[in-house]
């Protein structure tokens, strides 16, 4: 689904990401761990196409992403709260995400009532604007503004980040009924060890811009990481 | 500390995303600051003579004390259109140990060191010096120049304290004009005579500089009104307690026959509507339908249809230029979102573009009245509203694709009160001024008609290569989309 071949970006000689090859196939649950400054939200921000690469390229289901738009109608994201517009309520920024994903009101209200739970009633019929949400509120209204539209692929950076306890456990059931029932490929980013191992099959881990281990998750995983990231402190 | 402060703004100044534009405005800035220097210069020194030519037998400096108040009018006016409160990103300090009263003498301390607070004593020095070498009492003209210090300083503050209510309100600027008009009527109907009040009183003081105490008091007292109200603002649920209004939605149906730009039709409505700054492009509306009525019932302007084909571009023009500059910063906040999804650019320059043609239309229908004053009007608005719409909606939305400047929506800064200040009129200069020099060109060459023509013609020529033009402007904003979506991630 996702082939990345070759991508470097480098600022003012500095490179901060490099990635020779990584292929992501469709309906996996892909996760990106990595300490700040590894380059996580750099790739995210190649893959959607919001900076350009030095060399190489992105292909999104066989979409060359920095040179044509077509991989736009099966791709959603949500990266930060720029993603939301602060000045809508929460339903009007579903049904202004829907209409330009070619869905009717109907549609979107279907799919958002599915998450009447997740939302915990903070955020539909609260008749605020979104910018008056608290940010938790705030992201979830954006991850699941990032589900309309039946998309192929879903980016989800730091999903779990700012989320209460009860959320983000509901939010991992999501992501993986997203990936196994539907075959969505979800690629998200976490600093949570936990979370990521619980939710994806396939963990990356970056560090200063380059892959340094490639992990199917399974039982061992958890330590492995951990015994990674606790070894990369003491070098 | 205060010195820390400047040395927080001036890196702010010079690591901004978009210095080099903001140096360009500068120094355009400065050029019109030199020349309302040598202006006010040239009034300084020649107020007394002239004066004494056109009044013989009075005293000039009489006459001048007189004037005193119309001019106190005319510059808290241009205050308040001009003059903004210094803004100080204070958010990231309240948590620091730094008194909340330091950061409010700082700011209101700054606000001394503006221009508008200097460029009066370019006349008023001049014409001091004139005043001693016609034998005025050395005193009396030492103390005239401190009261007009004074003056100066209690306007400066008094404006902030207007700002500052105004801006709670949804009024913009209307307590202003209420403010000046109404002492002003006052005044012109002789209910009071406040004019000559205030002249005799400076007289008063003049000679009796005991009586300089009255005004320091009036200035001590305007400064701690503006301190209070900005301490109150410098808590940060301060800001946020009167924002949570319940919403009113709408779901704008109307829109609908405008067929794929609808959903960006709404959004730029409701983008209008719900937020404060870009709110007060709507009253602009009014004030451009109201502009034509400083010119029309004056006699003089009748025979002086250059002057049309001006107001006709302001009238018809007054939303595209104040809300067309902003393109696309306006949604700048959340631009990487729009950029990521599912959406062609041509569909949200057009949306933009439908809006500001419909503005337009509306504000020439409006204007229809001043057919009143004769039918040359009406036709100088028509031909100026399709230049409107052929060219200057173009030229700013290519204009828009080098807008580098991040606007922030949301932002409830203690001290941004309205947001623009006076590079907002300077970028509609060209787009006023090039119409009325092509219609001013082939009016005084030719004559009226074909100056109406030539204006309709530019405009119908940019309706024709609709499509054309469009799609150069989409190339134009595809190509610095980057550029854009980096320096709008970048606050300041």
């Amino acid at each position: 689904m996702i082939t990345t071949s070759n991508l470097s970006k480098t600022y003012n000689n500095n490179t901060v990401l490099k990635i020779d090859n990584l292929e992501i196939p469709k309906g996996q649950s892909f996760g990106l761990v990595g300490n700040n400054g590894a380059g996580k939200t750099t790739y995210f921000s190649l893959l959607l196409d919001l900076i350009k690469p030095t060399t190489g390229h992105i292909k999104n289901n066989d979409v060359l992403v920095s040179e044509s738009e077509d991989w736009k109608p099966f791709t959603s994201a949500f990266i930060d709260e720029s993603f939301l517009i602060g000045y809508l309520t929460a339903e009007e920024y579903f049904y202004f995400i829907g209409e330009l994903r070619g869905q009717n009101k109907q549609d979107v209200d279907n799919l958002v009532g599915e998450f009447k739970d997740f939302f915990h009633g903070e955020i539909l019929q609260q008749k605020k604007y979104l910018r008056d949400l608290s940010k938790g509120n705030q992201k979830k209204a954006g991850i699941v503004a990032a589900l309309i539209g039946n998309p192929e692929v879903i980016i989800l950076d730091e999903p779990f980040a700012n989320l209460d306890p009860t959320t983000q456990i509901r939010l991992k059931v999501i992501i993986k009924d997203l990936a196994e029932k539907r075959g969505v490929t979800v690629l998200i980013s976490s600093h949570d060890l936990l979370h990521v191992t619980d939710v994806c099959e396939r963990i990356v881990v970056l560090e200063k811009g380059e892959v340094v281990k490639d992990l199917a998750t399974s039982e061992a995983t958890l330590k492995e990481l951990e015994a990674h990231f606790t070894g990369s402190v003491e070098v | 500390m205060f010195k820390k402060f400047i040395s927080l703004e001036w890196k702010q100044f010079f690591r901004s995303a978009n210095f080099g534009k903001s140096i360009g405005i500068k120094i355009f800035m400065g050029f019109l600051a030199l020349y309302f220097i040598v202006v006010f210069l040239v009034m300084g020194f020649a107020l007394y003579p002239g004066l004494k030519e056109l009044y013989p037998d009075g005293d000039p400096f009489i006459i001048v004390n007189s004037f005193i108040f119309f001019w106190v009018l005319a510059d808290l006016m241009i205050r308040f259109f001009f003059q903004k409160l210094p803004v100080m990103s204070v958010k990231p300090l309240l948590t620091l140990p730094i008194n909340r009263s330091k950061i409010v003498n700082y700011v209101l301390g700054k606000s001394v060191i503006s221009f508008m607070n200097f460029l009066p004593f370019f006349a008023i020095i001049p014409f001091s010096i004139v005043l001693l070498f016609n034998d005025y009492n050395s005193g009396v003209v030492v103390t005239w120049v401190l009261i007009m210090l004074l003056i100066i300083l209690i306007n400066n503050f008094f404006n902030f304290i207007i700002e500052s209510y105004s801006s709670e309100t949804e009024l913009s600027f209307l307590p202003i004009i209420v403010l000046v008009g109404g002492l002003y009527a006052l005044n012109f109907f002789e209910i009071i005579n406040i004019a000559d009040a205030l002249g005799n009183g400076i007289l008063v003081i003049t000679e009796n500089p005991i009586f300089l105490l009255v005004l320091i008091l009036v200035l001590i007292g305007l400064y701690f009104f503006n301190f209070k109200i900005l301490r109150k603002k410098l808590f940060l649920d301060a800001s946020l307690k009167t924002n949570i209004k319940e919403v009113k939605t709408s779901n704008m149906g109307w829109t609908k026959r405008f067929g794929d730009i609808a959903p960006f039709m709404q959004l730029d409505i409701k983008l209008i509507l719900r937020n404060k700054r870009s709110k007060s492009s709507v009253w602009m509306l009014v004030m451009g339908l109201l502009y034509g009525l400083f010119f029309y019932p004056q006699p003089i302007y009748q025979d002086m249809p250059v002057v049309f084909g001006f107001v006709g571009i302001f009238v018809t023009g007054i939303f595209l230029i104040n809300f067309g500059q902003f393109i696309p910063a306006w949604d700048s906040s959340y631009y990487k979102m729009l950029m990521s999804q599912n959406l062609k650019y041509e569909q949200y320059l057009k949306s933009k573009y439908t809006l500001m043609v419909m503005s337009v239309f509306i504000m020439f229908v409006l204007s229809i009245p001043y057919v009143y004053f004769g039918w040359k009007i009406l036709a100088a608005h028509f031909a100026a509203a399709i230049y409107n719409v052929g060219v200057n909606s173009y030229v700013i939305l290519i204009g828009g694709s080098y807008n580098r400047k991040k606007i922030n929506l949301n932002e409830r800064a203690a001290f941004n009160f309205q947001g623009t200040g006076a590079v907002q009129w300077l970028i509609g200069i060209p787009l006023m001024l090039f119409p009325v020099a092509i219609f001013s060109i082939f009016y005084f060459t030719i004559n009226f008609e074909t100056g109406l023509i030539a204006l309709a013609g530019l405009g119908l020529t940019g309706i024709i290569f609709h499509q054309k033009l469009m799609k150069f402007i989409t190339k134009k904003y595809l190509a610095s989309k980057y550029e854009m979506i980096s320096a709008f991630d970048q606050e300041n």
